[in-house]
């Protein structure tokens, strides 16, 4: 089975290749890129990328898929669907589920129903600590055997530093890293949104942003007390940008992610009390949305990731105080992050290196890569495509999402894993 | 003149015009409860639900006699937030109430927004009786009616606000309505009870008693819930009302004509000493009659009653 991709616009930042060329796919592997060795075999299949992008399949580092245990919000089979409409070949899904990913026969389930759904590869991260209750660990080594990547009690912070201490160490030893949900919980406790003016007028008890900078700094200090690996999740302040900068420039072995809403939306949208503006880290002020645009552009966060959260009608349309924390992103991440691209402010290269190719260097999974040997895990992207955000139109089951209505540009029209067409536009 | 919106969910986006025509409506308003058969034919056959999530007796009261007077069909619905959350959602309430055609439907919910959700599903008009920490604009209305009433004018005068304004919808309406009408707003109290960038807002915020209430017109105490947050927040009852209790020595920095306000009910020796909620320059019972002129104005405004 020969499929020939031709005339994209090839992006692939592991090769540093930015040019128009065929890519040549047999058997689900890359074969060539370019010029195809083989081309006496007639293609069983030519796909014209004129005008296209073409990228090493987008990877999606942050997401909550709610299988097992809330199938009613979102399941393996609806939320990898989502992934590859919005053009992500693997997504990495977070452990709070019910039960919880912090055993093998979790992490072995996600893994089968992630197979059987047949869309994108899903990598389970696991719990740091058993039932996400930060005491006691969870058996790190067993899970990755299992298929686990990393591990995270994302939702909540690991209080404890020690235990964290403990987690980054052995997590290290398995080469792999923590990824961390940095919340002080003493300074957000009862916290709705960003501590503001725009709290301050809403008469909404505020979560200040050194409840996140303050944790930010503590795993910082981990990270380089130790020498381990920590991975921050979901960057949203000024504060925390400036201290992973600070702490790369002294070869701290840190790396960061934020997600679109965090470079879109300031916590102005908060004034209308609707519960799609209420998340975890909550939307800032504009002063923090430039600096983590700022951090994207200069490379001192290293990936964007959607945090994917859907929730029902059940926990959203609720009085704002008694709403879930969370948004979908999956179908809305390419595009809104391409708008970076449109306002000057990332390279389209710089764009698939924040979606692909540093997501899987941070995962230490074997994509993101083009490279001829590897999985034909590929994104093929309209960027002049307008479209209005609709979440009807979503394949994820939730439709809690603040971007209804808006007009974007730029929107995956083939997603293609293991060199099968898992979703086409058109 | 009517109101150009359909609710009250606040004062924030309320103008100078509208407050003045609500105040002057309630001012006419006023002389109906003086009479000996307090009540005119204004809103016969309008429905007036008091949606009631929060527990209140003295706003409940004072909305369902103001609809009352004005001879409107006054339901109320008293139900607890507890529930809400564990059964019907405020949605499901929402969309039942509309099903019984009600013309305007009064709300108090303790969490911020609620009111807000109302005016979105439904075509009766809103009235927030107190959402959360975010606004009590009928509230800040009989406020400053009241002190209207007591000083002739509003604009160009000094008003201290004292207590926890972080948990306060009444210190938010009235920051919101007294800048508007070009009142110089000075808040006092300790810095765990004053939320961020309040000063943004156009007001001066002091963490002494003393430097608050120099040289006020009007100088309105709010009441300290300690039962609820407050415990958490500062070091004790007795510690705040050393520091932060309006007595017969601090009021003497104010003007000599200044008037003492609370928007009820009161703690006696917390924030206000007994003998200066009592004594002369104290309008707190002026505040609850035109709590109900207010709420007769608003009803008739919102409701769209003839003469």
């Amino acid at each position: 089975m020969k499929l020939v991709i031709s005339n994209g616009r090839v992006i692939d930042p592991s090769q540093d290749i930015d040019a128009v060329m065929d890519v040549i796919v047999t058997d689900g592997v890359i074969t060539a890129l370019g010029t195809d060795p083989n081309s006496g075999d007639a293609p069983d299949e030519t796909i014209d990328a004129s005008g296209m992008v073409v990228t090493p399949g987008l990877i999606d580092m942050h997401t909550h898929l709610r299988e097992p245990g809330f199938e009613y919000k979102e399941t393996i089979q609806s939320g990898s669907a989502a992934a590859v409409a919005g053009g992500f070949t693997s997504i990495a899904c977070m452990a709070n589920t019910d039960p919880v990913n912090d055993t093998r026969s979790v992490t072995e389930f996600i893994v089968q129903k992630a197979r059987a759904a047949g869309k994108a590869h899903v990598y389970p991260v696991a719990a740091v600590s058993r039932g996400l209750e930060g005491v006691v660990l969870a058996e790190f080594g067993d899970l990755k055997e299992a298929g686990a990547v990393a591990f995270s009690d994302d939702g909540n912070p690991v209080i404890d530093s020690g235990l964290m201490r403990r987690a980054v160490e052995y997590a290290a030893s398995l080469n792999t890293c923590v990824i961390s949900h940095c919340e002080d919980r003493g300074l957000s406790a009862g916290g709705l949104m960003n501590e503001s003016l725009v709290s301050t007028r809403l008469g909404i008890t505020g979560i200040p942003s050194i409840a996140e900078d303050i944790m930010v700094a503590r795993d910082i200090a981990l990270a380089e007390y130790t020498g381990a690996p920590i991975h921050i999740a979901h960057v949203s302040t000024a504060g925390a940008v400036a201290l992973i900068d600070a702490a790369k420039s002294r070869g701290v072995n840190v790396t960061a992610e934020t997600a679109p809403h965090y470079f879109t939306l300031s916590d102005i949208a908060v004034e209308h009390f609707s519960t799609n503006t209420k998340m975890y880290p909550p939307l800032r002020s504009s002063g923090d949305v430039k600096a983590v645009k700022e951090g994207l552009k200069t490379g001192v966060i290293d990936a964007i990731a959607s945090d994917h959260a859907p929730h029902s009608s059940i926990e959203k349309d609720l009085e704002f105080e008694y709403a879930a924390y969370g948004i979908i992103g999956l179908e809305t991440s390419l595009a809104l992050s391409l708008a970076l691209v449109t306002d000057g402010i990332l390279s389209m290269k710089q764009l698939v290196s924040l979606m692909s190719t540093n997501p899987a260097r941070i995962l230490k999974i074997p994509k993101g890569t083009l490279a001829t040997g590897a999985d034909a895990d590929i994104t093929i992207i309209d960027a002049a495509a307008s479209w209005t955000i609709d979440p009807a139109d979503f394949k994820s089951k939730s439709r809690n999402c603040p971007f209804t209505g808006l007009t974007v540009t730029g929107k995956a029209v083939m997603t293609i894993v293991d060199g099968r067409t898992v979703f086409r536009a058109f | 003149m009517k109101l150009g919106h359909k609710d009250l969910l606040g004062l924030e986006h309320v103008s100078r015009e509208e407050i003045s025509l609500i105040l002057d409506t309630a001012e006419s308003f006023k002389e109906i409860s003086t009479r000996r058969i307090k009540k005119v034919p204004t809103l016969r056959g309008k429905t007036v639900i008091n949606l009631f999530v929060e527990p209140s007796t003295r706003t409940r009261t004072s909305f369902e006699i103001a609809g009352k007077r004005l001879s409107a069909d006054v339901i109320n619905f008293t139900t607890s937030a507890s529930s809400f959350v564990k059964g019907e959602t405020l949605r499901d309430t929402a969309q039942t109430l509309q099903s019984m055609a009600p013309d305007i439907i009064v709300i108090r919910h303790s969490a911020a927004g609620a009111p807000h959700i109302l005016a979105r599903l439904l075509q009766a008009s809103i009235i927030n009786a107190g959402d959360g920490a975010h606004e009590h604009p009928t509230q800040a209305l009989l406020d400053m009616l009241s002190i209207r009433e007591k000083k002739g004018r509003l604009e160009g005068l000094k008003v201290a606000i004292v207590g926890d304004i972080s948990h306060s919808r009444v210190a938010r309406s009235n920051i919101f309505g007294m800048t508007t009408m070009g009142m110089s707003v000075a808040i006092g109290g300790p810095p765990m009870m004053i939320p961020r960038d309040l000063e943004k807002l156009g007001v001066t915020v002091h963490y002494r008693l003393a430097d608050a209430i120099q040289d006020a017109d009007v100088v309105m105490m709010l009441r300290i819930q300690f039962e609820r947050q407050a415990s958490s927040l500062f070091p004790s009852i007795r510690e705040y009302a050393r520091f932060y209790s309006l007595t017969r020595d601090t009021i003497g920095l104010a003007k000599d004509d200044v008037i003492i306000m609370h928007p009820g009910p009161i703690n006696r020796g917390v924030e206000i000493a007994p003998d200066i909620a009592d004594g002369p320059s104290s309008i707190i019972l002026d505040q609850v009659t035109n709590g109900v002129a207010v709420r007769m104005a608003l009803l008739y405004l919102l409701g769209g009653g003839t003469e």
